[in-house]
């Protein structure tokens, strides 16, 4: 298990996704506590831990929808800590919301054309896309991926649970995505569309590393190669699936308590 | 008072009303052409007081308040200055130009005149956004309505450029071509133009990419950052784009009356867009125009209607108010919502009736 890490975080400047010392505290409470993390380009990992083990603050640093209060992070190579969320996103990466954050009053169309808009110039342009418009036809192919070309006029306050959710991952990976961070992406699910959802995640093209919060462990150790887990805002284990799956202080912790 | 989030809320069910005909709803719309003509013939038909005292003062306010309405309806902020941005601009069509006060005004002629105030009042309104997009729902309100006060009492105590509570009288108006285009019926026609200008420049930018991120940045600001957008910088570019529409708004004002005056930018003239907006729904550009013509009437028949039922004229308010009221109490996005509506159900109701045929 030790492994692992150094082996992760022997990778040092080449690392997507490098985090050392993260801390953020909402008043008193330190929702993070030193989180140290390194990921590969590509690396798909895991975060597990109960509510409250800080997986969503971790997510909201990296994005900077809300900054770290201490500790710095690195997006291949380059010091983000300060950046806006834009800045961030326009370097390539993307996060989905374990909420769906969608914009309810545009077609679906519209949603995943907006998405594709934000991270390619022209994000103020005053001319109507045209019928050969470059961006419309990447919206059309990122709707057909996530299987809602059937609703793509439709709009987003009429869809479904399960097709806002999927949804939601179009707008991660309109553009080119280098990095995505998947806030459990399965919650409310059925079971047909957890299979579609893992088909999405595990064809995704492999430079394109992310970072997966997912409850559903059957989902979660199916799609990644390394599982972070978090308790009180700490990195906890780090390590390979079967090894966190098998860790007896993680099954005291979270995987026995969390199935009973 | 929950206007910004009725202003959101509103948006939802008509923009599903007008997604079937999305592209050019006006195009496929027969009552749209017979407006149309109606307005381009109005003077063959209508005396001069329905021309200018009707018409062309509800297109005046009716482009103000759509200037409201693209901030609130796409963009979800609810801006109480922009009248103020139309009587800034206004005070400075009558302080570059011509006017009665010879002291205070330049002199510049009018093609020079409007550009200067075409560009500072933007440029007011823009920094008067860049302070209210810091600021959200309730907030943005309170800011704007408090740059709409400092100016109207602003321009009552300053005498240098304002010429205090008289103002300027006497504001030249353009005359070339040979032509008097203050004369009612080219003045009639300039507005309707302006008008209509705004009008199809807002219902084009609603689907260009700056309209459509408008709106998410309406329906969910966290989000458009999470997808690259810098989602203040846009509100500051609507308000930009929002204040020069009313800048000109003020230009052709300013010629209606020919003069301005603290009276025209006080507070209650703000709230009065804002009701303008809200009566005749903020969801649509058309909707500002349809309230405005609503406004107008009433302020201008309600005073004898009054008199006529033995009250005070000056009571037109009164109804103006409780219209408002009724409005927002039974339809949150204004008449072109019941409007709406109504012919929904009138569609249900005729595709119920001729399945019912089928059937029997």
């Amino acid at each position: 298990m030790d492994s692992v890490a150094q082996r992760l975080s022997a990778v040092g400047a080449g690392a997507a996704l490098e985090l050392r010392g993260v801390t953020r505290l909402f008043g008193a409470l330190a929702a993070l506590t030193d989180v140290t993390i390194t990921v590969r380009p590509g690396e798909r990992r895991a975060v597990l831990g109960s509510n409250g083990a800080g997986k969503t603050t971790l997510f909201n640093c990296i994005t900077g929808d809300f900054p770290p209060s201490s500790g710095t992070i690195r997006f291949f190579g380059e010091d983000v800590t300060h950046f806006p969320p834009y800045e961030r996103i326009r370097r390539g990466l993307r996060r989905t919301y374990q909420i769906s954050a969608l914009f309810p009053g545009l077609t679906v169309q519209d949603n995943v054309y907006l998405a594709c808009r934000g991270v390619s110039r022209g994000r103020f342009s005053f001319l109507r896309p045209g019928q050969n418009d470059a961006l419309m036809h990447a919206a059309d192919n990122l709707v057909q991926a996530v299987h809602l070309s059937a609703v793509k006029d439709q709009r987003v306050a009429e869809l479904a649970h399960g097709q806002q959710r999927q949804l939601e991952i179009a707008l991660a990976l309109a553009g080119a995505p280098r990095f995505v961070l998947f806030d459990e992406p399965a919650a409310g699910l059925s079971p047909t569309e957890r299979a579609e959802l893992i088909e999405i995640l595990t064809s995704l093209p492999a430079h394109i590393g992310y970072i997966i919060i997912e409850h559903d462990m059957d989902v979660a150790l199916r799609v990644v190669e390394s599982v972070t887990m978090m308790h009180n805002g700490r990195i906890f284990k780090e390590g390979l699936p079967q090894e966190i799956q098998s860790d007896p202080e993680v099954q005291e912790l979270y995987l026995g308590g969390g199935h009973e | 008072m929950s206007l910004a989030h009725d202003a959101r809320v509103a948006v939802h069910p008509a923009a599903g009303a007008q997604r079937p005909a999305r592209a050019r709803p006006e195009l496929n719309n027969p009552a749209a052409w017979v407006v149309a003509a109606i307005l381009l013939i109005m003077p063959l038909i209508a005396n001069g007081f329905f021309l200018i005292e009707i018409f062309a003062t509800t297109m005046i306010l009716g482009i103000m308040a759509l200037s409201l309405m693209f901030l609130a309806g796409y963009g979800g902020m609810v801006s109480l200055m922009q009248l103020t941005i139309a009587g800034f601009s206004a005070y400075m069509v009558a302080v570059f130009g011509v006017s009665g006060n010879a002291n205070i005004s330049l002199g510049w002629p009018w093609w020079l005149a409007v550009p200067m105030a075409l560009a500072l009042a933007t440029a007011f309104g823009t920094l008067g956004g860049a302070l209210a997009v810091r600021t959200e729902g309730i907030y943005t309100i309170m800011i704007t309505l408090a740059i709409g006060a400092a100016f109207y009492y602003f321009t009552n105590q300053n005498w240098a450029i304002f010429n205090g509570h008289t103002g300027i009288n006497t504001v030249a108006t353009p005359h070339f071509w040979g032509v008097n285009w203050r004369a009612d019926i080219p003045f009639y026609y300039v507005v309707l133009a302006v008008a209509a200008l705004c009008y199809f420049a807002v219902e084009y930018l609603s689907r260009a990419p700056f309209g459509l991120a408008l709106q998410g940045v309406r329906d969910n600001p966290r989000r458009m950052a999470a997808l690259g957008f810098n989602v203040n910088a846009h509100r500051v570019a609507a308000y930009a784009f929002a204040s020069f529409i009313a800048a000109l708004a003020g230009v052709l004002q300013v010629w209606n009356y020919r003069q301005i005056s603290p009276g025209s930018v006080s507070v209650g003239a703000c709230i009065d867009v804002l009701i303008i907006a809200v009566v005749g729904g903020i969801t649509r550009p058309i909707g500002p125009f349809i309230g405005a013509l609503i406004f107008v009437l009433l302020r201008t028949f309600a005073l004898d209607f009054l008199v006529r039922l033995g009250l005070d004229g000056n009571r037109f308010r009164l109804l103006i108010g409780l219209g408002f009221l009724a409005i927002v109490f039974w339809s949150s996005d204004g008449v072109i919502g019941l409007w709406q509506r109504w012919r929904q159900r009138q569609r249900r109701d005729d595709s119920r009736s001729r399945g019912g045929h089928r059937h029997g």
